[in-house]
């Protein structure tokens, strides 16, 4: 039998009271089949990052989480600003946000490289004035 | 030392099965099983969080009691800076520490020097460290046990150093032993403990193979005979004005005072399980990494809140507060003796700190993974209403309990309820479509 497990997940944009619940939960789920705590960790990072982009800029999004017992997968797709220059948004330390954001501790231009950084295949594409859409991938 | 001891248990006598503890315990520990509540040993972090919840005083903590050091020589007290707090305003801590030593110890020594002592410590450790941030605090050991259980990944953050306590018992154990003449074996070195986390601690150290402490007694058990005797002083002498405790020392009896202490920029001090979970859920995600240092306490406003103490947690913290106070003039450690010993290795623990990880789904994680869909097939046919007449503190927790073949599906109300409506309507449906009865009413009726 296909041991896959699948579960989406829904991101309101602005919503920073239920804010990083969806990679809570990710995480949660993780640990309880028993994944390796490292790699638990480096998901809930990705997770985590990838979450609080579309809270911070996005309209909504999906998170579609899923696994079996050799990867982890995680794709977002918000419909929002999407990405004008996919090269400068990888920089460590660029950031769009407002000072309020930055103020919160969000925004410090780390979320994307942080995400290629943990993830073992990373895919992001963009189209302005539409949306964005992370491909994650770890290996477990 | 990885083997799990609890230092909580339930009287099952006394247990009448009220969800309260369940419903409380932030590790989702507890689950009432035939009508007796039953503590998960691997998940449960002996917070002390259900003993004074339940409404039966069914569950006690395992505090050893005296006659359990009745094979030592010599005795000595060493209480939580918390008990300073415990007592009226004018009764000092030298006066407490007095009444220890008239209550059958044979000594009593203040811990809040070597609280002192470790924080010139953390403070010295900070300024060369180097390391992944934040450093978590690792003096309480139900945070601890939290930590090996939940988040392992995060055990390198537990800062190496000793707990005061535990230097404490060093300490005065080797100066005993110099003065009396005795070997350090027969000299038993008790803790007055605020919660049965730091029993627990003693009896299975998470950081070491054996802890310097020989057991320890809740303040809540010796307080009337501490009241008594200190009640019976000559009101005569005025003991606030020995000068007896460190007042930064004092301090790490409540939230932030350990924190505070450190004079580093970036510290954070959190109390509570629940706030600690949701702050090392942050860490773990790679969040916080702007901090030096994060205080958890598992206890609500501290040491002050712990389960086996007496006086109200907010009095007693602002009578700490008020000791922090009084006593903050002079620094009571010399720098110079602390960085010496502290050079020498005094302070550092070197031991890795094990793992405890939770029952696991399955061992096979394709099973497991079979398991988990299994479960949220059967959290979708459940109320969701976590009301816990299951027993279990929420849907979900049944749900996972049903999966593991620890709870049966009927032990939920609903579903016997749906079930039960289900055969009732196929019962009053054979009764009306049965030859018998129609003709019976039919005759009824005419």
């Amino acid at each position: 039998m296909e041991s896959t497990y699948v579960q989406e997940f829904e991101v309101i944009g602005g919503d920073f009271l239920r804010a990083g619940q969806v990679s809570t939960q990710i995480k949660a789920i993780l640990k309880e089949i028993g994944i390796n705590h490292s790699i638990v960790r480096r998901i809930s990072i990705c997770a985590y990052e990838a979450e609080m982009n579309v809270v911070m800029y996005a309209q909504r999004g999906k998170i579609l989480f899923s696994m079996n017992p050799h990867k982890t997968n995680i794709t977002v797709e918000d419909e929002g600003p999407g990405i004008e220059d996919i090269e400068l948004a990888m920089r460590e330390g660029y950031s769009t946000a407002t000072s309020e954001m930055q103020e919160m501790g969000f925004g410090a231009g780390m979320g994307l490289p942080n995400i290629k950084k943990n993830a073992d295949t990373f895919h992001i594409s963009s189209v302005v004035g539409k949306g964005t859409k992370l491909q994650i991938g770890i290996m477990n | 030392m990885s083997q799990i001891v609890h230092t909580v248990s339930i009287d099952r006598e006394l247990c009448k099965g009220s969800m309260a503890c369940v419903q409380s315990c932030p590790a989702e520990a507890i689950r009432v099983r035939k009508g007796k509540a039953v503590i998960l040993d691997e998940l449960c972090v002996d917070c002390g969080e259900c003993i004074q919840i339940c409404p039966n005083n069914a569950i006690k903590p395992q505090t050893s009691s005296f006659i359990d050091f009745s094979q030592y020589k010599y005795t000595i007290a060493v209480p939580s800076p918390v008990l300073y707090s415990q007592f009226d305003r004018k009764f000092s801590p030298n006066s407490i520490l007095k009444a220890l030593r008239q209550i059958g110890f044979d000594d009593a020594a203040d811990v809040t020097y070597c609280c002192e002592s470790v924080s010139l410590v953390i403070r010295e450790f900070l300024t060369t460290y180097h390391g992944p941030v934040p450093l978590i605090s690792p003096f309480c050991p139900a945070v601890v046990r939290l930590i090996q259980n939940r988040y392992p990944d995060l055990r390198e953050l537990l800062l190496p150093i000793e707990s005061p306590m535990e230097i404490c018992a060093r300490d005065q154990k080797l100066k005993k032993s110099r003065e009396l003449n005795i070997p350090q074996e027969e000299i038993g070195a008790i803790y007055i403990t605020p919660c049965p986390a730091k029993i627990n601690s003693i009896l299975c150290p998470p950081r070491k193979e054996e802890s310097l402490l020989n057991g320890g007694i809740s303040i809540s058990e010796i307080y009337n005979s501490l009241l008594s005797v200190l009640s019976s002083f000559d009101k005569n002498i005025n003991y606030s004005e020995d000068r007896c405790i460190s007042g930064i020392g004092v301090g790490w009896a409540v939230m932030g005072g350990e924190a505070k202490s450190l004079q580093a920029e970036n510290t954070l001090a959190v109390a509570g399980l629940h706030n600690v979970i949701r702050i090392l859920d942050d860490i773990e995600k790679g969040r916080l990494r702007d901090l030096e240092y994060v205080e958890c306490l598992a206890c609500p406003e501290g040491c002050v809140g712990g389960s086996l103490t007496v006086g109200n947690p907010y009095i007693s913290r602002s009578k700490i507060i008020r000791l922090t106070e009084q006593f903050s003039e002079l620094a009571a450690q010399d720098w110079d003796t602390t960085k010496d010993l502290y050079d020498k290795g005094h302070f550092l623990l070197s031991q890795e700190i094990p793992s405890i990880p939770p029952k696991l789904l399955d061992k096979d994680i394709g099973a497991a993974i079979q398991k988990m869909k299994m479960r949220d097939e059967i959290v979708k046919t459940l109320p969701g209403t976590d009301c816990g007449a299951c027993g279990a503190p929420t849907c979900a927790s049944f749900a996972r309990d049903v999966v593991n073949g620890d709870a049966d599906i009927n032990m939920c109300v609903f579903k016997v309820y749906e079930k039960i409506k289900k055969i009732s309507s196929q019962l009053t449906e054979l009764l009306n479509g049965s030859a018998f009865m129609s003709t019976r009413n039919h005759s009824g009726k005419s």
